[in-house]
């Protein structure tokens, strides 16, 4: 995707519900409209993700597939 | 849409298979700007107890759900009443957990507290089973019923393990 992230946080192999947990904590650490890029190997982080974007209503600008890593892009809103 | 915005968990048991969903729901809860309180009764106190965490156990009999050992080889539930098969199984599903990355408990319990999820022990349970205060982690509340009651009666989601 063609954004650039503010922060990188790398996920590969922790399994649920860690990602969302980590991710929790590095959106709250950016600023108001930063982009976070967050990694997983998790395949149920594809839909927690949407999930946790939709419940807090920060913005997920989308993800991306490549050989078992999931690569999301999160914008904080609020 | 109205959203919940609580989550009440009941945790009643103290095997490790009851034990991780309270934490993986209350922690996910917190992260999604969640308030929970998870409420600790019966045999669920045991999780709370110092150093107790990561050293809780499966329970092999009466469970048919339990996969086998070896896979294409059905050994019957019975025999989980023998000696040691309460170590052998739990044994195997702490190696099951360390293979898929699974966070400790111990790890997710020091997480919800990070994350304000309440701990409440229940004070009428740790009577019955002679379980003082001392004898838990700290960072807990001690309450009863009607302290679950009133935060699951506003706007909550309330589960039961």
């Amino acid at each position: 995707m063609d954004v650039k992230p503010d922060s990188t946080l790398d996920c590969t192999g922790l399994a649920c519900p860690m990602p969302i947990l980590k991710t929790k904590k590095a959106v709250d650490a950016l600023q108001v409209g930063q982009i976070l890029k967050m990694i997983a190997t998790d395949p149920g982080s594809v839909k927690d993700v949407e999930a946790w974007a939709s419940r807090t209503g920060h913005q997920l600008l989308g993800h991306e597939e490549n050989s078992g890593k999931y690569t999301f892009y999160i914008k904080r809103t609020k | 849409m109205s959203q919940a915005k609580r989550l009440a968990i009941i945790a009643m048991h103290g095997t490790l298979d009851m034990a991780y969903p309270p934490f993986i729901l209350g922690t996910a809860a917190a992260a999604m700007d969640m308030e929970v309180e998870i409420f600790f009764t019966f045999y669920g106190l045991e999780i709370l107890k110092k150093g107790k965490a990561d050293k809780l156990r499966v329970a092999p009999i009466a469970n048919p759900a339990m996969p086998q050992p070896v896979p294409g080889i059905s050994v019957p539930n019975i025999l989980g009443m023998l000696p040691g098969m309460t170590s052998v199984a739990t044994g195997m599903m702490n190696s099951w957990m360390r293979k898929a990355n699974v966070a400790k408990l111990s790890e997710l319990i020091a997480i919800a507290k990070e994350s304000g999820v309440k701990l409440i022990a229940c004070q009428m349970t740790m009577d019955v089973m002679g379980i003082k205060k001392e004898d838990l982690i700290d960072g807990l509340e001690i309450g009863g019923a009607a302290t679950f009651l009133e935060f699951a009666s506003q706007d909550a989601i309330a589960l039961t393990f």
